[in-house]
């Protein structure tokens, strides 16, 4: 899966689901929107906001359908015939 | 006309096997076609009826208008369906399928022909199924599980997307092909099961189960097109109670958009069709999620840009407030006195030096007065002992050799005993 460069500080970042990472994205908009946190915490949070957006971006790029199949309690990959 | 009556009562007079001649019933053709149709459209059995029977010899020429034999083994009955009603089938009618026609007995007087015209055919044991899904409707409706207030929401952006369908059918290949043009970042789990036969409503029972222990956001449960038999499991009552039980809410897509099944009742969404089940479950598709980036990168910048600039408003604002309450008047005042002490302090400092000054000049000159030197040149001599240096200033004192200092020189001299 080819993944856009991101810095090794942004590493949390990628562990984050595309949900979380655009939950967090909507959260900063809001609250730098709303303009009540001092300066230099909005300038972090804005560079968070930045890196989330490109990483959602890039998940958004990569994305593919993930299949899987239940076996019993077990899952397994799903291989779809050919049509 | 002739009456029912009269018609009766004639031929219960004569023999059926001597006709007579001279019976007083005489009728012209149409006259008796039209009492046959009398007597069948009177019967009210025969106004309202359903018959079973398989079709032969089906047509349905330009005008639209259906024409076929229902038959058994021993009878056959010709039949009709005009275009309205043959618009509303839903099923393809052809020789050899078993069916079952509702309508009315007519007669067609040109060729004195009776015959059913049909508004109703679906397949045979239709009527028995439908009659059991209306007992099962109603009485599940009676329990409340069909309940609006039970309708959970679909999430808009499921990340685990759960499926229970057949693992061979068109069905899934279609859900998998929307879902992954829609949503390819979900994650799908497959509860395989048989959609029909007897097998189906367990099997259909236990994925969804196995399934919810995987707590996906919002479970399809699905199948392709079929007969009213085909679907028959999604009105199964386990089925239908294992749906309204689901802990995940559940999507159901079950045949065409015609087809309504109790689990459609029972689901928190129904739709037309699997593909429109996988649509439904992606109300928000990965073209809305790259808008949504878009529009939250742009909120974002043109909120730091608003940051700064509010930020250097209100720090111009304060630089301004600032230099009103400033104390710059007061240090200028401050460094003036300063100032004006430091001036006093030299001056202070100067007159004690020129004082000083002058006062070194004084002792100086008055010291110069003193110098012996001076005495001497104006031909005064200091004659001292030579002994011990003493200064002779008297008489008593000039003894021995002593030495005498002028303004150039010295010399010594002796007493004259």
């Amino acid at each position: 899966m080819p993944k856009a460069s991101t810095k090794k500080s942004e590493k949390q970042i990628e562990e984050l689901s595309y949900e979380e990472a655009l939950a967090e994205l909507e959260g900063i908009v809001e609250s730098l929107e709303d303009g009540q946190s001092p300066l230099e915490d909005s300038m972090k949070l804005f560079e968070r906001g930045q890196a989330l957006a490109v990483y959602c971006g890039s998940l958004l790029e990569s994305a593919q359908l993930k299949v899987q199949k239940l076996a019993g309690e077990a899952m397994v990959p799903f291989e779809e015939e050919s049509e | 006309m002739v009456s029912n009556s009269l018609l009766v009562t004639r031929r219960s007079l004569f023999s059926p096997m001597q006709p007579s001649l001279f019976s007083s019933i005489h009728l012209t053709v149409s006259q008796i076609t039209f009492h046959i149709r009398k007597q069948l459209e009177n019967d009210p059995t025969l106004q309202d009826v359903w018959v079973e029977g398989e079709i032969s010899n089906f047509s349905r020429p330009a005008s639209g208008h259906i024409y076929f034999t229902l038959k058994d083994k021993s009878a056959s009955l010709r039949c009709v369906m005009w275009k309205t009603d043959a618009a509303r089938l839903r099923l393809a009618l052809r020789d050899g399928m078993a069916v079952e026609a509702h309508g009315r007995i007519a007669v067609y007087e040109p060729q004195g022909q009776y015959q059913l015209v049909a508004n109703i055919i679906q397949p045979r044991g239709e009527g028995a199924l439908y009659q059991e899904f209306l007992r099962l409707k109603s009485m599940l409706e009676a329990e409340g599980l069909f309940d609006e207030e039970r309708k959970r929401p679909i999430p808009a952006l499921p990340r685990v997307i759960g499926i229970v369908t057949s693992a061979t059918g068109a069905a899934l290949r279609d859900m998998l092909n929307t879902l992954r043009r829609r949503l390819p970042l979900a994650q799908v789990i497959l509860a395989p099961s048989p959609v029909q036969g007897v097998e189906a409503p367990p099997a259909l029972v236990n994925a969804l189960a196995s399934l919810n222990k995987q707590s996906p956001d919002v479970v399809l449960l699905a199948r392709g097109g079929g007969s009213i038999e085909d679907l028959w499991a999604f009105n199964d009552e386990r089925v239908v109670r294992a749906v309204a039980g689901s802990a995940a809410p559940v999507i159901c897509g079950v045949g065409h958009e015609t087809d309504f099944t109790l689990c459609d009742f029972a689901a928190d969404l129904r739709a037309p069709t699997p593909t429109a089940a996988a649509e439904l479950a992606t109300q928000t598709t990965l073209d809305d999620l790259q808008e949504l980036l878009v529009s939250y990168s742009a909120r974002l910048s043109s909120s730091l840009l608003n940051l700064v600039a509010e930020q250097k408003t209100y720090t111009s604002a304060l630089v301004s407030r600032l230099k009103y309450v400033s104390p710059e008047r007061r240090i200028q005042s401050e460094y003036q006195h300063l100032d004006g002490l430091v001036r006093r302090s030299l001056s202070a400092l100067n007159h004690r030096i020129e004082l000083q000054s002058r006062h070194v000049d004084g002792v100086s000159r008055r010291l110069l007065s003193l110098n012996p030197e001076a005495v001497l040149s104006r031909g005064y001599a200091i004659v001292t002992r030579k002994e011990d240096g003493a200064v002779v200033s008297s008489v008593q004192r000039a003894e021995g050799q002593m030495r005498v200092r002028v303004s150039d020189g010295e010399f010594d001299v002796t007493r004259d005993a």
